[in-house]
């Protein structure tokens, strides 16, 4: 393994973190158009929350996806045709959400209002738990041949434990969307979502340790890494416990970025866990290695230069976008 | 399951055809569209005419709806490669994923980080930096245009590259040759001033619909103006670039120029241009035509001498040349009518927007009354605005389906890139669902752009610019409150 290709590896690793980060929480917020919103006029401020921010977030996740088109490309080609369906199914959430918000802003009828915020709040909870299924079932090895080609049926990847996973990142989402809005409205809407977390606090702990034993049970993460996947599912309880500190002491940014690392946690666990392999067969000697999975030393090469200089700028223009809407929005009045 | 005679290569080709064709529907108008209101939006800041910020405010709205149905669709795009091109993305992903990933780092973060900023700061920024947040976006867009038909280029004519002869794949040697392939140079601005002109039209002919209507008549008869200026300046552009592109295919790519004019048979030193003609795909020749002496090679050399080399001979060259490493039983006639046609309908309509620039700014000087007199010319325009979706369209298939049998020219076969583990039932239920949720998104982006059109400028606010048009407004200046 060269150093690039251990960089690239941990960039992929970074990206999707700052995927699940950012998008966490607007899928969060997708999700709670229906329920947590309780009038049109609520729904307009928890959807003009994230209206500034949830392309720019998206954009992480198709970043992640071209790096690792680029750096990893029969990591790429396993893992995009190898989970067909369920990454056909995620894309079908992402264009109903995605689409929602312009939409929904300029429907005239209550019922096609009341259809693009089913767009949303559906989108948003099946891409969330796609994406947790997703990752779940990569770590616990799929059927892999030898010319690298994924062949894995229904139930190879929807089982207990991918469930669980899938659960659990829509939950932790969830709590990250409603940690968010503690942190961007003010009034009605900010004690409702604090009010929410605390009732779902409780079950994300449960989500997490049915998840830990499973971990256990279904990967060899205990087994080959028994001291860093340990740390990082103890970390992964701290960021939660943290994060639920923050809702019954009220702290928003405390748990704000106590729900934002926890699911980097997942992130970084699975990426711990993954390594030195980027997919795992179930026959071992079938799993695709960071080593021959990569791109030439020259693209490498390139690509971190690129990545290097670019990034930066991205970085403070992005945090900048955060920082010009800043400001919180007002719960509307009631019986407005 | 019913044998219905389907394969993963026809349903994924098909699959790719579909996407690319629906999502270069908006991108081309989203890149256009930012174009012209960022035109609109300077003017205003230059000259302080309400009527201009009016202007990019309208037309912004229905850039939003496109660029919105634009981002959702490209995600496909950027999966569709390894969900159904996995053998394609391992052969190429040491050269086609750098483009990609740049796209989505330099241009992506660019235009969806301003977007956000130009829709919901217009009353928080002075006017030269909320313009500034939509050149941005215009830039940020192009740039991703920039970045994909690198990757295209590479794919219609490989340059800096060596195959590893290891494991079979492409391998980059060089960037720069990459980056300076005379391909991107000449389908990149290609491209762009297609964009420019398609927002140009569709703008222009929207207005000519409520010119018709004698409904807001400054308003829509200063968009007009503007649309056409840019419409002309770029349709010129567009002809005179697809004029370099398509002469450079002569030497590249010579299959798919002389399917594009329809040349089985060598063509003689006259330099006949079939105008029209028909064709008899399995026997390989044209059935009948009706020629025109020397345009052919005053489109090809720009004087009255030389000739083409036909199909025919072509695929006896490429025979000799490829039979060794493919075998002899590969077809490397590409679908002759569609290029044919394609062609002639993508330069026609180019000559047209031109001529109907020039006649609609005659008509539409500041002190003549004529454009209101001239309907049958609004009539025109307002029906021209359906056309260079066609034209984008004829455009993509010209390049697409001319390179066939290849996926990237001369070293992979489209037939050999597919994903040998995706089985027809998915692919099936795949193209099933995008093409319904294509229809959706389509039906509702051309009835919100009518609404918009018939609620006309004025229902428009700044405050609750974007907001959509609720009863209660919370992202009113009032909205914000300091915690």
């Amino acid at each position: 393994m060269t150093s690039y290709q251990l960089i690239w590896f941990i960039l992929i690793g970074v990206l999707f973190s700052g995927f699940f980060f950012l998008e966490g929480f607007d899928f969060g917020v997708g999700m709670l158009v229906k329920s947590f919103a309780k009038t049109e006029a609520e729904r307009d401020v928890v959807i003009r929350s994230i209206g500034p921010h949830w392309d720019g977030n998206e954009v992480w996740l198709i970043t992640a996806g071209g790096a690792m088109f680029a750096s990893f490309p029969m990591w790429y080609a396993t893992l995009f045709s190898g989970f067909y369906l369920v990454l056909f199914l995620i894309l079908a959430a992402l264009i109903f959400r995605g689409v929602s918000f312009e939409f929904r802003a300029n429907m005239q009828t209550a019922t096609w209002r009341n259809f693009w915020e089913w767009a949303s709040t559906i989108g948003s909870f099946c891409a969330a738990f796609l994406f947790g299924m997703l990752f779940t079932a990569m770590i616990a090895g799929m059927p892999i041949d030898k010319n690298g080609d994924m062949t894995a049926h229904f139930f190879d990847y929807v089982n207990l434990f991918s469930i669980v996973g899938g659960v659990a990142v829509t939950v932790l989402s969830l709590v990250h969307g409603l940690n968010f809005i503690r942190l961007k409205t003010s009034g009605e809407l900010r004690e409702r979502a604090l009010a929410w977390n605390k009732i779902l606090y409780p079950v994300l702990f449960a989500g997490e340790v049915l998840f830990a034993i499973l971990l256990y049970f279904s990967t060899d993460f205990f087994a080959k890494k028994p001291l860093t996947t340990t740390a990082i599912v103890v970390a992964l309880v701290i960021f939660t416990c943290l994060a639920y500190w923050g809702v019954l002491g009220n702290h928003e940014w405390l748990s704000f970025i106590g729900s934002g690392l926890s699911l980097v946690s997942v992130v970084v666990l699975i990426f711990n866990g993954l390594f030195p392999r980027v997919m795992v067969a179930n026959n071992p000697a079938y799993s695709l290695l960071i080593k021959n999975s990569s791109s030439s030393p020259y693209t490498l090469h390139l690509m971190t230069i690129l990545a290097f200089s670019i990034l930066p700028i991205v970085l403070v223009y992005f945090i900048w976008s955060y920082w010009v809407f800043y400001k919180r929005l007002a719960s509307p009045k009631q019986n407005a | 399951m019913l044998n219905l005679g389907l394969d993963i290569l026809g349903l994924a080709r098909f699959q790719f055809g579909m996407t690319t064709v629906f999502h270069f529907f908006f991108v081309p108008f989203s890149i256009g569209l930012a174009f012209v209101v960022a035109v609109m939006e300077t003017m205003y800041a230059i000259k302080g005419d309400e009527d201009y910020k009016k202007m990019a405010q309208f037309w912004g709205k229905m850039f939003l709806y496109s660029f919105a149905v634009g981002v959702v669709t490209g995600i496909i795009q950027e999966f569709q490669f390894g969900m159904n091109w996995s053998e394609y993305s391992r052969f190429m992903g040491d050269i086609f994923g750098a483009p990609l990933a740049i796209e989505a780092l330099a241009a992506f973060f660019m235009e969806s980080t301003f977007i956000g900023m130009w829709m919901f700061t217009w009353d928080r920024f002075n006017k030269w930096v909320h313009t500034l947040f939509i050149w941005l976006v215009m830039f940020g867009s192009s740039l991703s245009a920039l970045w994909i038909l690198a990757a295209n280029s590479f794919m219609q004519n490989p340059l800096g590259y060596i195959i590893n002869q290891q494991t079979g794949h492409v391998q980059m040697v060089s960037f720069g040759a990459v980056l300076s392939n005379p391909q991107l140079w000449s389908e990149f601005p290609h491209v762009i001033f297609g964009a420019f002109v398609t927002a140009s039209f569709v703008i222009a002919g929207c207005a000519a619909w409520r010119l018709l209507k004698k409904d807001h008549v400054t308003f829509y008869r200063k968009s007009l103006n503007v649309a056409l200026v840019i419409g002309l300046i770029f349709s010129l552009g567009s002809i005179a670039s697809g004029d370099i592109q398509s002469r450079y295919l002569i030497n590249n790519q010579p299959m798919k120029f002389a399917a594009m004019e329809g040349l089985y048979k060598d063509s003689t030193n006259k330099g006949e241009w079939s105008m029209v003609a028909g064709f008899d795909n399995k026997q390989h020749k044209t059935t009948w035509s009706v020629d025109v002496p020397y345009v052919l090679n005053l489109l090809s050399y720009h004087k009255t001498t030389g000739t083409i080399k036909g199909m025919n001979t072509i695929n006896k060259e490429l025979h000799a040349k490829y039979d060794k490493k493919y075998g002899n039983d590969i077809n490397y006639y590409v679908p002759t009518k569609t290029l044919f046609w394609s062609f002639r309908i993508m330069s026609g309509a180019g000559a047209l927007f031109a001529l109907l620039a020039i006649v609609g700014l005659f008509f539409n000087r500041k002190k003549s009354q004529l454009i209101m007199n001239q309907r049958w010319f609004l009539y025109i325009m307002g029906l021209c605005l359906w056309l260079p979706f066609v034209v984008n369209t004829a455009g993509w298939f010209i390049t697409e389906f001319g390179r066939y049998p290849w996926v990237v020219y001369g070293l992979l076969t489209i037939a050999d890139a597919v994903s040998p583990n995706v089985s027809v039932a998915s692919l099936l239920t795949s193209n099933i669902v995008y093409f319904l949720m294509f229809a959706g998104m389509g039906l509702v982006m051309i009835v919100l752009c009518h609404r918009t059109l018939k609620a006309g400028p004025d229902t428009e606010n700044t405050d609750g610019y974007a907001a959509g048009d609720t009863d209660l407004d919370p992202y009113s200046k009032g909205a914000f409150n300091h915690d």
